[in-house]
């Protein structure tokens, strides 16, 4: 089976993954159809059955999404990949600014960020200008933000509004276009298996992340920052991360790392993604909202975009970044 | 066709840019006669609750436009027109002509039509005072079912003075229909009006 897998060429490679990826899906899907179709009765268990029903099957359709989303981005060759993120990009970051009230003067700012400096951002990654689309936010755009800002002529809360609209920088646009600058990362021996390497963070994060949710629920640990998060607590965390270490050292095959590297990369990716998450939540939390996204949706339960890829955006940048520097690339 | 190729552009892109996202609380989208009355901020607030309603209802609705500002280029007068069927209104009172006679045309009709009483564009959080319009029409149409609409976010999306557009997610409130009482006082009915539009602010 192994001899077979490293026979094939990278496409076929990843092709076939897209290939199992799906019918995982298909079978999940399957199953939750099945079970559907079964008598739920009237009682509060079948209530609560239906309820944890129509929950995986949200969860689940997202995961779909998610899917979809890069297997297009795969098929459609580097440049959609790079178009691609950047549309997530632009979704996150108008989720982003909607709940950062913004006055009048910072239109231009806005405008910048938006129509300029994503654009410009993701053109970098595209064209493999890695060195300076590293710096290109964290240097060049901290001084333009707030000129353009000053240039505005309004004082009122400036600092503020000019952090705010910098941290929505960073997270939306900095931190995503990381993702397709995994895919055009070149190791030596490791020609067009980009999307490997993603898969492996995006994989890596997200079970941390769920594993981290179950044990908490699990545990029933007393929250760390209660103000901030009702479920994070180191205990369940260092399980989250733990766990996801692990599967990075499993996953070792489809990465050019060896087992070992792969595991302190699946360990930092895993830690890096979930703090975010939670540095996102106090976010949420002081702007006094349950998810971003649209408003009033909140309150159903289903999240917004931003939701489902902080803990990417700020995976991504740590995990690109240790990468280049440990293999010299 | 060029008007219909329009209106799909202006839909994606005002999709792309707000979300144009429709919340129904008082009443579901429903194919009878109405009059939509809306906080108005912004020259956008037009294209937004245009955007928010289903295909079907948005053929059926006609909202209305400044004659000054919307035939002042033949770009905009075309827009007007063609894709969204808007009635024009002209904000100067003149003596001969009742500004009310375009709208009413409309409703006679059978139209719906998507109303701003407060005349002109407020900048400030509160919307200003309905004028009598609202009133006058709804007296004359009893049949007519009022729906109070809250714009929201649409002001920032392009205030007064710029014009490239900044991507922020709005959203329209549609709230519990209103009905005019016997004999109720135009001053109290207008100020009832006002407060159900600014009651969904907060829903």
């Amino acid at each position: 089976m192994n001899r077979y897998l490293s026979s094939l060429t990278a496409t076929e490679q990843v092709g076939a993954m897209f290939f199992f990826v799906f019918g995982c899906l298909f079978l999940a899907s399957a199953v939750l159809l099945v079970l559907s179709l079964r008598e739920h009765g009237d009682d509060a268990a079948g209530e609560a059955r239906q309820q944890s029903l129509a929950h995986a099957n949200r969860l689940l359709r997202s995961s779909w999404g998610m899917v979809i989303v890069f297997w297009v981005g795969w098929l459609s060759g580097d440049v959609g990949a790079i178009v691609l993120f950047g549309l997530v990009s632009f979704f996150a970051l108008r989720e982003f600014m909607t709940l950062s009230p913004t006055r009048r003067g910072d239109h231009r700012s806005l405008v910048l960020a938006f129509f300029v400096i994503l654009p410009v951002q993701y053109t970098l990654v595209g064209t493999r200008h890695f060195d300076l689309f590293t710096v290109f936010i964290p240097v060049y755009v901290f001084l333009a933000i707030p000129v353009v800002s000053a240039l505005a002529n309004d004082p009122q809360r400036f600092l503020e509004r000019n952090a705010k609209l910098q941290w929505g920088i960073m997270v939306c646009i900095y931190g995503m276009s990381h993702v397709p600058a995994l895919l055009l990362l070149e190791f030596p021996r490791y020609v067009d298996r980009g999307a490997f390497l993603v898969l492996f963070l995006a994989l890596v994060v997200q079970t941390c992340m769920l594993v981290q949710h179950l044990a908490a629920r699990r545990l029933r640990r007393a929250p760390t920052a209660a103000a901030i998060s009702g479920s994070f607590n180191w205990m369940s965390w260092g399980i989250g991360v733990g766990t996801a270490a692990l599967l990075g050292g499993l996953l070792a095959g489809i990465t050019p790392f060896k087992p070992g590297q792969a595991l302190a990369m699946a360990l930092i990716a895993s830690a890096a993604g979930s703090l975010g998450h939670l540095v996102m939540k106090a976010i949420k939390r002081d702007r006094g909202i349950p998810n971003w996204g649209k408003q009033g949706e909140g309150v159903t339960g289903a999240g917004g975009l931003l939701d489902r890829v902080d803990a990417l955006c700020f995976a991504a940048p740590v995990f690109f970044h240790s990468v280049r520097w440990y293999f010299n690339l | 066709m060029r008007a219909k190729l329009m209106g799909w552009f202006l839909l994606g892109l005002i999709r792309l840019l707000t979300g144009a996202q429709a919340r129904w609380y008082g009443c579901p989208p429903k194919a009878e006669q109405r009059i939509y009355f809306a906080n108005h901020q912004s020259h956008a607030d037009l294209l937004l609750i245009w955007a928010a309603l289903p295909q079907v209802l948005r053929t059926l609705t006609r909202p209305i436009a400044a004659r000054d500002y919307w035939t002042r280029t033949p770009f905009r007068s075309w827009i007007t027109t063609a894709v969204f069927n808007a009635i024009y209104v002209s904000r100067e009172r003149t003596a001969d002509q009742d500004p009310l006679e375009p709208l009413v045309d409309a409703l006679e009709r059978g139209d719906s039509i998507i109303l701003f009483p407060e005349g002109t564009r407020g900048h400030a959080d509160e919307p200003q005072d309905f004028k009598a319009g609202l009133y006058n029409l709804a007296l004359r149409f009893p049949q007519v079912v009022l729906v109070p609409a809250w714009i929201n976010n649409v002001q920032r999306v392009m205030p007064k003075g710029e014009v490239v557009p900044v991507p922020v997610l709005c959203s329209v409130t549609f709230g519990v229909p209103l009905a005019l009482h016997d004999g109720e006082d135009r001053k109290d009915f207008l100020v009832r009006a006002r407060q159900a539009v600014v009651d969904l602010r907060d829903v």
